[in-house]
């Protein structure tokens, strides 16, 4: 398996403008007879989607929700990283790119995360073009506020609604673009597999969600704006919908997926309240900006939150980590809260939980002040836990968020299968071992908008492909493979429920790969997860037919997926044996407890490439250079 | 609580639909309205019987996928809410309760609870966007825009496409829905140059895809679970009238 990365040559300022320039471009008539297929409309999708239509390609965007409108990047709340430098705080490209590595854990690219930094000025440009009403200062400006791991205020935002407004301005220009008859949208329609011909992607395979029927359709370039795999916890942040099956399903044709077991616990989420939940609740990290996260100095102290003294209390983030305090980065946040809980300090009815207290921002700033900037979510939180946060602290626990991890792409955003190419959250190119608070919506808008319009033209024009019809042999075959699946599903006729799968799998993973692992639990795990699965294959009910809706099947079909995805994040967790970014392995900490990097054997990204169904996947190690930086200890005390 | 359920089951937009009564027992109270559906469907299919169809996805109030009509009532009780943020405790024990899809000439049953809410995607598509390509934009801070102006954009972008407007209005109007647009980008410099354009096109979509007329009954502004002011359908037809000069 060739890892070239492709990175240009040059310093690292330059890279990007030279790559641009001495790409080949195709002309505007030409481009017309190029075809591309975009699966997914979330914020990555549904900008690519509408800068390549504008260039003239023909282009197909395909997503299983019933408008584009809706795919999960319409949840994020926070907002966008850009340095605008606006604050005059002394941001610039090169210290959010210090950043981004440095958050990271010095485990993405150099050369990728510059050329984020880059663009990111773009994009804020872009979407204030498109009418996005970003908040604004008195005076007419563009607002920021700060968010974890920075130190400078460089987060742009929409109230708490950042995502919902950059995705509905996406959303805007593909609406545009399909009006003009230049992108044809497919909405509920699930990406079922990949077409190879010649051993380049060329086509999908599809199920119509309302018809049943599975058709292929074929292209000269497939782009996966699929989004990410947090669902394997089944209890994350995500929506429901959110899956692996995109991503997988190309990997089982040879993608190679990265760093599967880069997992993001966010810090700020509403704690579980009983076995049925559905999902958990994010409560934006920008609460911790003015909130102060506390638990009790003593075990099992069960008085009411306002009822414990000023002196009785641990302000745990302020005094392990002086100078970010409450701003740590995600992980160490997380890990910090779990530390607590475990000791029995934790809080609210089960001892899952620490506090989120606003008193003294309320009594510094104000009550109408902390309304305004942090209303709705405050809101939102009464609405779920019928408690008044104005008035009592709000209870927060780390949950499954973001996957850094997905499918290998080099700089050009291609996967090791030519032709297809990954943007946004299903790709692993930007965050290393952790994602920084509001660099994933940037991620998808750059790759999106900037980056992927330009490298993909460069590859069309570097090819020379003949034009590949539906009913061809390659692409009839993957249908008929397709096909044979679903009614195997629904041969089944077991007695359980893809759901109560899904829960178990979600149990798994927290425990044994979730916030800390270590090779016991890990190889627990690798033994448990075919069990599941095969139990799966023999009892899962699936009812109802293969025509017309059923969600049955839809269920069915990701969940097969996350059974056996999960265990490839397990085995790729047992292998890396260092602690980095959100991956912590207990047996790599430090004497204070803090993550270990080992910097000699774990500097790479780590590759897997499938290789059949009863065979073990190989890894392959893409090494990582820095150059630029130096790699340091990540400290935030 | 136990709970009594009258749910809306259509096997398909052709076949005649009719009530199923279930029944779901022990659900505890802090459990949203989604997840006692959820262990519904997941004891239907313990027996082999077909789950019930219903969309929803984030649910956290922003996706706008969940429907419902909750006892009559668009998103069920409780102002400001979507279904999926809808909790248990906003119930008696011992209730019960009628589910329905949203009900529009223009919003077809697809199955069950699942209508087809495409014509809004058309309404957008026929000029809720700035004509901008990508690449041509002037720097963010270029073109100063008022904080009172931006949060008003804001407050009716804040609009989630969910149709409750819709299914709650005896004309099926998608007056709330259209005018949240059209004012969002009319607030703003970046909406100005298509702006009487834009309000025309949008409506003729509209009354295209068969959405009634509004009568001022303000039932969309009642169950709309973004709060959004039925102010802004004057807005739009100020604009609209202007147009056709
Ligand atoms: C609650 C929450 C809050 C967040 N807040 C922030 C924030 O403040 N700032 C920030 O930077 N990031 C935030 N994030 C992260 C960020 O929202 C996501 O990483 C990002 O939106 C992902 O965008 P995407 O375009 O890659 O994918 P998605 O938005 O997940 O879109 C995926 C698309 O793919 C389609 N799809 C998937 N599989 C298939 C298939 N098999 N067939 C057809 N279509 C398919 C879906 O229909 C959908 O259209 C948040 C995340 C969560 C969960
Ligand atoms: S106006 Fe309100 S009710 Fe109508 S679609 Fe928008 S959010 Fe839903
Ligand atoms: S499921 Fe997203 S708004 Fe209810």
């Amino acid at each position: 398996m060739n890892l070239d990365a492709k990175i240009p040559s040059g310093p690292l300022e330059s890279k990007w403008t030279n790559h641009k320039f001495s790409s080949k471009l195709i002309n505007p008539a030409n481009k017309r007879k190029f075809s591309v297929i975009v699966v997914g409309t979330g914020l990555a999708g549904a900008s690519a989607s509408a800068t390549l239509s504008e260039l003239g390609y023909q282009v197909d965007t395909f997503c299983f929700h019933d408008s584009p409108r809706r795919a999960h990047s319409i949840a994020a709340q926070g907002g966008i990283n850009a340095a605008k430098n606006y604050q005059n705080d002394g941001d610039s490209i090169h210290r959010l790119f210090y950043d981004t590595i440095k958050g990271g854990d010095f485990r993405a690219r150099e050369a990728n995360v510059y050329r984020l930094a880059e663009v990111s000025v773009n994009i804020i440009d872009q979407c204030v073009a498109q009418g996005v009403p970003f908040a604004r200062e008195y005076g007419g400006q563009l607002a920021n506020r700060s968010f974890g791991g920075a130190q400078v205020s460089r987060t742009f935002y929409a109230r708490g609604q950042t995502g919902q407004q950059l995705l509905l301005g996406a959303y805007s220009a593909l609406s545009k673009q399909i009006a003009a008859g230049a992108v044809r949208m497919h909405t509920r329609h699930e990406m079922l597999d990949l077409i190879l011909v010649d051993g380049k992607a060329r086509g999908i395979v599809t199920r119509n969600l309302v018809s049943g029927k599975l058709k292929t359709h074929m292209a000269d370039v497939v782009v996966l704006a699929t989004g990410g795999y947090s669902n394997v916890f089944y209890l994350s942040t995500n929506a429901k919908g959110c899956n692996v099956t995109a991503t997988y399903r190309a990997h089982k044709r040879g993608a190679a997926f990265a760093n599967p077991c880069y997992t993001q616990i966010h810090p700020t989420s509403i704690p579980p309240h009983g076995d049925k939940q559905a999902k958990l609740t994010l409560m934006s990290e920008s609460l911790r900006n003015d909130g102060r996260i506390w638990v009790p100095k003593a075990v099992g102290d069960k008085r009411d939150a306002n009822n414990i003294p000023e002196a009785e209390r641990d302000y745990f983030l302020e005094r392990k980590y002086p100078s970010y305090g409450n701003l740590a980065p995600r992980d160490i946040a997380s890990r910090s809260a779990k530390e607590v809980c475990d000791e029995g300090r934790g809080v609210g009815p089960i001892g899952v939980g620490v506090y989120l207290d606003f008193r003294d921002s309320i009594k510094r700033l104000g009550h109408e002040t902390i309304k305004q900037r942090y209303g709705n979510l405050l809101d939102m939180y009464r609405l779920i836990t019928a408690e008044n946060p104005y008035e009592e602290p709000m209870r927060i626990y780390p949950a499954p968020h973001y996957t850094m991890g997905g499918l290998w792409v080099d700089y050009n955003l291609m996967s090791t299968i030519p032709g297809l190419f990954v943007i946004g959250e299903a790709n692993f190119s930007d965050h290393g071992a952790n994602r920084l608070g509001a660099s994933a919506l940037m991620q998808g808008l750059a790759d999106g908008y900037f980056v992927l319009p330009s490298t993909i033209s460069n590859y069309l024009a570097n090819e020379k492909l003949s034009k590949v019809p539906d009913d061809s042999p390659e692409a009839l075959g993957v249908l008929r493979e397709k096909q044979d699946e679903v009614n195997k599903l629904l041969a089944i006729k077991g007695k359980k429920s893809a759901d109560v799968f899904h829960r178990e799998l979600g149990k798994i993973m927290w425990d044994k790969c979730g916030m800390a692992r270590n090779e016991q639990g890990l190889k627990e795990a690798l033994k448990k997860i075919p069990e599941l699965r095969e139990e799966f294959w023999s009892n899962v009910s699936v009812s109802g037919s293969n025509e017309g809706l059923n969600q049955a099947i839809e269920r069915a079909g990701r969940v097969a997926d996350f059974l056996e995805y999960g265990e490839l994040m397990c085995l790729d967790a047992l292998t890396r044996t260092e602690s980095c970014g959100g991956h912590f392995r207990e047996e790599s900490q430090t004497e204070e407890g803090e993550a270990k990097r080992d910097d000699q054997n774990f500097a790479f990204v780590s590759a897997w490439e499938y290789k059949g169904k009863n065979t073990a996947p190989v890894l392959h190690k893409e090494p990582l250079n820095f150059e630029n930086v130096k790699l340091a200890e990540r400290s935030y005390k | 609580m136990d709970f009594t359920l009258q749910v809306w089951r259509q096997d398909s937009p052709d076949k005649e639909g009719r009530f199923e009564v279930y029944r779901a027992t022990n659900i505890s109270s802090d459990m949203s309205f989604i997840e006692m559906l959820d262990s519904l469907n997941i004891e239907l299919e313990q027996k082999g019987d077909t789950p019930v169809s219903y969309e929803c996805d984030c649910l956290e109030g922003i996706c706008g996928t969940c429907s419902l009509m909750i006892n009559g009532r668009a998103h069920g009780p409780g102002a400001c809410t979507t279904t999926c943020q809808l909790h248990m405790r906003s119930f008696q024990d011992g209730e019960t309760i009628v589910i329905e899809p949203f009900r529009a000439k223009s919003f077809p049953v697809i199955k069950d609870l699942i209508v087809n809410r495409s014509a809004f995607d058309r309404i957008i598509q026929a000029g809720g966007f700035v004509t901008v390509r990508t690449g041509s934009a002037p720097d963010g801070n270029a073109i100063p825009i008022s904080k009172i102006d931006a949060d008003l954009a804001m407050d009716a972008a804040q609009c989630i496409g969910c149709g409750a407007c819709v299914a709650s209005c005896k004309n099926s109007s998608a007056m709330l829905f259209t005018a949240a647009k059209v004012s969002h980008l009319s607030y703003i410099p970046q909406g100005q140059p298509e702006r009487m354009e834009r309000a025309k096109k949008m409506i003729e979509q509209m009354d295209e895809e068969g959405f009634g007329a509004c009568t001022n009954q303000a039932e969309c502004e009642a169950v709309c679970p973004k709060g959004i002011s039925i102010k802004f359908i004057a807005r739009m037809n100020r604009d609209f009238i202007r147009s056709s000069f």
